[in-house]
C-alpha cells in the first residue's frame, strides 16, 4: 500500500496509553492485581440497564433493545477476588500506592498534578465492568512544558488518569458475553496526548517513548496486554475515531495508515454519492421489503438454512447506490463491511448480504435478477439483505439505512476496534462526556502530601539516563539495556546482578530478555514463570548446580508448571560429575585408537561425541576441562 | 441556586458571586480551569473548590493557589428527554407503588451526580419498562425517608395508605422502602393490616438505580408481578434470591431478615422456606402455607395503634446488673431480649429481670441465633428466667418480636392477654415446627446459583 501524503491530508493523531500498575493491591479493594490462568471458581449472571432516556440521541430504541437482551456472566475466584469486583460491596478507599505511581509519572512528564483527585463513574454498558461503569480519576493535566520529543516534533501530553482495569473478556456472543474478574480493578494509568501527531511513524515513536517512561518507574506490570494503546485519528474533512485496544507497538503505524485511508475512501464515496445526486434525505424513507417467500426456493444453502430456522429475509432498498457497497475502504474491507458492522452491533444479526457481492453465497444470478425486479430496482441501485428474526432484521436494516445516510455527509464519529491486520471495525458511536458522574462511594484525595513525598525522594530516572547508566555501570550493550527497559526487567536485573555473584551482567541481562523472548517466540508461555523462579534459576547457574545450557529447558518446564521448584528441575536436568566422568571414560575407550594415533588433535572429535550426550545438562567448559585432562592422562600413561 | 461551600472556599466563591453549578473560570498558579462548580459535601474540607471540566472529570483546586474566580455563566437546569407517557391499559390489574423513600425511588442527575426522588411512575417505567406490561402502575408518594430514619409511628401511615389502596381496587400494593429496616416495616404491616385482599409487597434495592448494575430492575419487576398476580394476601418482601440477576424470593415479612450489609441477596427467610421464587416469566410457589386472596371481596382494616417505647436488647458477656434498669428508667415500656443460644441471659441479671416484670414491664425472650427456637426449660438458667416471668417467643425473630410487642402494648394488652398474644402465631411469625430444610439459611432451591 503506497503511503499517502499525511501532511496534505491533515492527519491528526492522539494516543492514549493504558498501562497496568504493579501495585500490591487493586485500585478499590485489597485483592491482589493478579491475572489468573485457571478456571474461575464460580460464575454469576448479570444484566445491565440504563434508562431509556439516558441512552441519549443515538437511536435509543435500538440500543435499548440490544442492551436489555444481553446477559453477562462473570467468573470469580474465591481466593483472589472479593465482593467489590462482584459489585456486591462498596469500593474501598482509592489505593494510594497506585496514586503515588501516577503522580510520579505525571511529574516525570512535567504535568500539573491536580490538588484534589476525584473518582468518577464513566458509564460503560458492554458488560466489561460489573457495575456498568468504570471508576476513573483525573490525576494530572498537561501544561506548556509537558511534551515528549519525537523526530517529527514535540507531542504534548493532555491528561493523566488513574482508572480501574476492566474485566477480562473470555467470549462474546450476540446474546451476551463472559468475563473473568481477576483483571477487574487492577490499577491502570491512562496517559493521553494531544492530537499533535502528524504521521503513522510518529505515532509509533511517541507510543514507544511514553511506554519507556512508564516502565522507567519500575512499578508497572509487564507481559501481554499490560500496556495497550488507543488511537484518536482524523483527517481533514473526516472525523475523529477512537480506535481501541492496539496491543502491539508495531501495529500502531499500520492502524493509523489504514484508518487515514479509510477516511479518504469514505470521503470519496461521499463525493460519488453527491455526484449521483444522493443526499441523506434520499434514504430517509428507504423501503424495506420482506422477501422470505421470494427466497424460499433459493439455491443458497446459507439462505435455506436460515429460513428453515424461522428467520425472515428482509431487503433494504438503496436507490442509486449500485457499485458503492463493493468499494474497498481498507485492504480487504468494503463499504459493505462497514454496513455489516452496524447491522451486527445494533441488530445482533450475524451479518448482511449486499447486492455488490451477489451473485455469491450460493445466490444465483437468476435469483439476483428476480430480487432486483421484485424490489423495483435496477443495477444502478443497491440493496442489503438480512436473514434473521423479524425484529432483529428490522433493527439491523434500520442501522444500515442510517449509516448510508451518514455516508452522504462524510465520516461518522465512532469508537472502533483494531483488528490484527491493522484494519478497524465499528464498535459503538463515540460517547459524549455527559455520562460521567461522581463516585460517591469513594472520598476525594488531596495530593499535596504525596507530591511532597515523591519530590523529597527524587523522581525515577528518565529512560535515556537509565540506559546510559546500564551501559556504563554494567557494561551492557545499548540494545540489551533497551530490551531490559522494554521488557520491564530493569529492577529485577539490578537486583539479580547485585545479589548473585559469579554471573556476568551481560549474561543475566540476556537471559532475562533474549532467552525469554526467544522462548516466547516458540510459543512458550514465559509470562507464567514467576520472577522468583527466574531468579532462583540464575542463582543455581551461579552456584554451578545448573548448566547454562539447561536454562531454556528449565524455563520451558516452569512455563508449563509455574509451581515447580527450579532446584528440583536442576537436579533432573543436571548431570552429576560421576556420570560425566563415566561418559568421558566410555568415549575415550571407544576412540582409544584415534587418540593413540593423533593425540590431542582428536580433541575436537571427542568433545563432539561427549557433548552430543550431555548437551544442555553440563556446562561445555566443564566438559572441555575434564576431557582434556582425561586425554592427557591416557596419553601420559601410554608413554 | 445556593452555595454549598463553607469556610475559606465559601469566602472566595461568595466574593466572586458564584453559586453551585455556575460555569466558572478559576486561575490557580499557572493554570486556568474552566468548569461547572460542583457542590461540596459537608464531610470534606473547606480548602478546595471542585469544578466539573468539559471532559466530564471533577477536579479539586486548592483555595490557597487560586488568584481569581470569574463567573462565566449561571447554572442551567439539566436537560433531559422526558420519558414516554404511559396510559393505563384495559384488562391489566392496578398496582399502586407507595413510596416511602430509599434509593429505589430516586434517580440520578448525570450533570451533577445528585440522586433525587422520582416524581412520576413514568420515570420508573423509563428504567423498568417491563412493569407496564404487568400492571397499570401508579405512584403514591407518602414520604421520602431513609429507612433507618423511619419511626414506629410512621408504620401506621403506611398501613393506612395500603389499606386505602386495596379497598379502592388495587390488586396488590408495592411499598418502595429502604432496605435497612424493611423487615421491621414488613412485620408491622403484617400485624396491623387485617383482612388483606392481596399482597403487600415491600421492595428496595441494594445497588442504587443510578448504577447500570442496579438490582432494582429485577426486584421491581418481581414485586409488581407478585402484587399483580401473586396468590398470597400477606405482607411480603421481594428481593434478589442470589447474587445473579436470575430470580427474586418472596419472603414472608415476619420471617425476613437482612443478613448481609451490601449483597443483592441480603434478605433471607429464617426458620421457613421462602414462599415463592419469581423469575422473569413466572411465580413459582415453594411454600404453600400462606394466607390466600379471599374469594369474596372484603374490607381491609388497618389497626395502627402502637407503643413505640419497646427496647430490643442483646444479651452479651458484659451485660451487668443495672443496664436493663437504665433502659426502663429512660422510659421504655417493654423489653425484647435477644438472648444467647436457647434464649439465655447471664444468671446475674435474672433477679433484675424478675423485678422489671413485677413492675409491669413485659420482657420477651428471643434468640440472637435467629435460627431455631427459644427453649428455657433445658438449662437451670432458662428455668430461673421462666420463674422470673419472661415471655419466651419460640422461633419469632428478635426484630419481629419487638414490633409485635409494640403492637400488643399499643392495643393496651397486658398480663395473660399479652402473654397469649406473644406466644401464639398471629400472622406466621411463630411456628410449631421448623422444617429441616429451613437451615442452613442458603435455601437449597438454587440460592447459591453459580
Ligand atoms: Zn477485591
Amino acid at each position: 500500500m503506497a503511503d499517502l501524503d499525511y501532511r496534505e491530508l491533515g492527519l491528526r493523531v492522539g494516543i492514549e496509553i493504558h498501562q497496568r500498575l504493579a501495585t500490591r493491591e487493586k485500585l478499590f479493594c485489597h485483592c491482589p492485581p493478579l491475572m489468573r490462568h485457571d478456571e474461575p471458581h464460580l460464575w454469576v449472571r448479570r444484566r445491565l440497564r440504563v434508562s431509556y432516556s439516558e441512552l441519549g440521541s443515538i437511536d435509543p430504541a435500538a440500543r435499548f433493545e440490544t442492551l436489555r437482551a444481553r446477559v453477562f456472566e462473570y467468573g470469580a475466584y474465591s481466593d483472589s477476588t472479593c465482593e467489590v469486583e462482584l459489585d456486591e460491596a462498596p469500593p474501598l478507599p482509592l489505593n494510594l500506592e497506585a496514586l503515588e505511581v501516577s503522580i510520579e509519572v505525571a511529574l516525570m512528564l512535567n504535568m500539573d498534578v491536580v490538588d484534589e483527585v476525584h473518582v468518577m463513574r464513566k458509564i460503560v454498558v458492554d458488560g466489561s465492568n460489573t457495575t456498568g461503569f468504570q471508576r476513573t480519576a483525573l490525576v494530572a493535566l498537561g501544561g506548556e512544558k509537558s511534551a515528549i520529543e519525537t523526530s517529527e516534533g514535540d507531542v504534548r501530553l493532555s491528561t493523566l488518569c488513574l482508572e480501574e482495569e476492566s474485566a477480562y473478556i473470555v467470549e462474546t456472543t450476540p446474546q451476551g458475553a463472559r468475563y473473568r474478574l481477576d483483571r477487574l480493578g487492577i490499577p491502570l494509568i491512562e496517559l493521553a496526548t494531544g492530537a499533535d501527531i502528524r504521521s503513522p511513524d510518529q505515532a509509533r515513536e511517541a507510543a514507544l517513548k511514553l511506554g519507556r517512561i512508564l516502565r522507567a518507574t519500575g512499578r508497572v506490570q509487564r507481559g501481554i496486554g499490560s500496556i495497550r494503546q488507543d488511537l484518536n485519528v482524523s483527517v481533514e474533512g473526516g472525523a475523529r475515531q477512537e480506535i481501541k485496544g492496539v496491543q502491539e507497538l508495531d501495529l500502531i503505524s499500520e492502524v493509523v495508515r489504514r484508518e487515514a485511508l479509510r477516511q479518504v475512501n469514505l470521503l470519496r464515496i461521499r463525493d460519488e454519492m453527491r455526484s449521483r445526486g444522493l443526499s441523506p434525505s434520499s434514504f430517509e424513507s428507504a423501503e424495506t421489503l420482506d422477501v422470505t417467500e421470494h427466497l424460499s426456493g433459493s439455491k443458497s444453502k446459507l439462505v435455506r438454512r436460515s429460513l428453515s430456522r424461522g428467520s425472515k429475509a428482509l431487503l433494504l432498498k438503496l436507490p442509486g447506490m449500485g457499485g458503492l457497497l463493493g468499494r474497498e475502504v481498507q485492504p480487504n474491507r468494503r463499504f459493505g463491511t462497514e454496513l455489516s458492522d452496524y447491522a451486527k452491533v445494533f441488530g445482533g444479526v450475524a451479518g448482511i448480504l449486499h447486492s455488490d457481492e451477489l451473485p455469491g453465497y450460493g445466490i444465483t444470478e437468476q435469483e439476483l435478477s428476480y430480487l432486483y425486479r421484485e424490489a423495483g430496482l435496477d443495477r444502478s441501485d443497491a440493496f442489503v439483505l438480512v436473514l434473521a428474526s423479524g425484529e432483529k432484521a428490522k433493527l439491523a436494516l434500520d442501522a444500515v439505512r442510517r449509516r448510508v445516510m451518514q455516508a452522504a455527509l462524510g465520516v461518522p464519529e465512532e469508537t472502533r476496534r483494531a483488528l490484527p491486520d491493522g484494519n478497524t471495525a465499528f464498535m459503538r458511536p463515540l460517547p459524549g462526556s455527559a455520562r460521567m458522574y461522581p463516585e460517591t462511594d469513594v472520598l476525594p484525595v488531596v495530593t499535596g502530601p504525596l507530591v511532597r513525598k515523591i519530590l523529597a525522594r527524587g523522581l525515577p530516572e528518565m529512560p535515556d539516563r537509565v540506559i546510559s547508566r546500564l551501559v556504563t555501570h554494567y557494561g551492557l550493550t545499548e540494545d540489551l539495556a533497551n530490551m531490559l527497559l522494554d521488557d520491564g526487567r530493569i529492577a529485577q536485573f539490578e537486583r539479580v546482578a547485585s545479589e548473585i555473584s559469579g554471573l556476568s551482567p551481560r549474561f543475566i541481562a540476556s537471559t532475562l530478555t533474549s532467552t525469554l523472548r526467544g522462548l516466547a517466540g516458540e510459543g512458550v508461555a514465559v509470562h507464567r514463570i514467576p520472577d522468583s523462579a527466574l531468579e532462583t534459576t540464575l542463582r543455581l547457574v551461579a552456584e554451578g548446580r545448573l548448566a547454562k545450557e539447561a536454562i531454556p529447558n528449565v524455563f520451558r518446564k516452569l512455563a508449563e508448571n509455574p509451581e515447580l521448584d527450579p532446584s528440583d528441575l536442576a537436579a533432573s536436568l543436571t548431570m552429576s560429575e560421576e556420570e560425566l566422568d563415566e561418559i568421558i571414560r566410555r568415549v575415550l575407550y571407544e576412540e582409544r585408537e584415534v587418540v593413540q594415533r593423533v593425540g590431542m588433535r582428536a580433541f575436537g572429535r571427542l568433545m563432539g561425541r561427549v557433548m552430543s550426550v550431555v548437551r544442555g545438562r553440563v556446562d561445555g567448559s566443564v566438559v572441555s576441562r575434564k576431557l582434556r585432562a582425561a586425554m592427557e592422562e591416557m596419553m601420559g600413561s601410554q608413554k | 441556586m445556593n452555595l454549598s461551600y463553607s469556610g475559606r472556599a465559601r469566602e472566595l466563591l461568595e466574593s466572586a458571586g458564584a453559586k453551585d453549578y455556575d460555569l466558572l473560570r478559576v486561575t490557580a498558579g499557572r493554570r486556568i480551569y474552566e468548569g461547572i462548580l460542583m457542590p461540596r459535601p459537608e464531610i470534606l474540607d473547606d480548602l478546595h473548590v471542585v469544578l466539573k471540566m468539559s471532559n466530564g472529570y471533577n477536579v479539586g483546586i486548592d483555595v490557597e493557589k487560586i488568584s481569581s474566580v470569574e463567573v462565566l455563566g449561571r447554572a442551567r437546569p439539566p436537560e433531559r428527554p422526558s420519558p414516554p407517557r404511559v396510559s393505563p391499559r384495559e384488562g391489566l390489574p392496578s398496582v399502586p407503588i407507595v413510596v416511602t423513600g430509599g434509593t429505589i425511588a430516586s434517580r440520578v442527575d448525570y450533570s451533577t451526580g445528585a440522586v433525587k426522588p422520582t416524581e412520576t411512575p413514568e420515570e420508573l417505567i423509563d428504567l423498568v419498562p417491563e412493569i407496564a406490561e404487568l400492571a397499570n402502575v401508579s405512584y403514591v408518594p407518602l414520604m421520602a425517608k431513609l429507612s433507618e430514619d423511619i419511626r414506629p409511628e410512621e408504620w401506621g401511615r403506611i398501613a393506612n395508605k395500603v389499606a386505602e389502596e386495596l379497598n379502592s381496587g388495587a390488586s396488590g400494593v408495592v411499598v418502595a422502602h429502604g432496605t435497612d429496616t424493611m423487615h421491621y416495616t414488613a412485620s408491622a404491616l403484617a400485624l396491623m393490616l387485617e383482612g388483606l385482599t392481596g399482597p403487600v409487597v415491600l421492595v428496595g434495592s441494594q445497588r442504587s438505580i443510578d448504577r447500570p448494575s442496579t438490582d432494582a430492575v429485577l426486584n421491581v419487576t418481581a414485586a409488581v408481578r407478585v402484587a399483580a398476580e401473586g396468590p398470597m394476601a400477606e405482607s411480603v418482601i421481594v428481593m434478589h434470591g442470589s447474587t445473579s440477576d436470575d430470580f427474586a424470593w418472596v419472603i414472608r415479612g415476619v420471617r425476613a431478615r437482612k443478613m448481609h450489609t451490601s449483597r443483592r441477596d441480603a434478605f433471607m427467610s429464617v426458620n421457613e422456606a421462602p414462599l415463592a421464587r419469581v423469575t422473569e416469566k413466572s411465580i413459582e410457589i415453594l411454600n404453600p402455607r400462606f394466607r390466600r386472596r379471599p374469594s369474596e371481596p372484603t374490607e381491609v382494616v388497618a389497626r395502627v395503634e402502637i407503643e413505640p417505647r419497646v427496647a430490643l436488647v442483646h444479651a452479651w458477656p458484659g451485660i451487668e446488673r443495672g443496664f436493663l434498669e437504665a433502659v426502663v428508667s429512660s422510659g421504655y415500656r417493654g423489653i425484647v431480649m435477644a438472648g444467647t443460644g436457647l434464649g439465655h441471659v447471664p444468671n446475674r441479671i435474672v433477679d433484675e429481670i424478675g423485678a422489671i416484670v413485677d413492675s409491669g414491664i413485659p420482657v420477651v425472650v428471643t434468640s440472637q441465633c435467629l435460627f431455631g427456637r427459644v427453649d428455657l426449660k433445658v438449662y437451670a438458667t432458662g428455668r430461673r428466667m421462666l420463674q422470673a416471668g419472661v415471655i419466651p417467643a419460640a422461633d419469632t425473630l428478635p426484630e419481629v418480636a419487638t414490633v409485635k410487642l409494640m403492637v400488643a402494648l399499643g392495643r393496651g394488652m397486658e398480663g395473660e392477654d399479652l402473654r397469649r398474644f406473644m406466644t401464639t402465631s398471629q400472622v406466621g411469625e411463630l411456628t410449631e415446627t421448623i422444617s429441616p430444610s429451613a437451615y442452613p439459611p442458603c435455601f437449597s432451591g438454587g440460592a447459591r446459583v453459580g
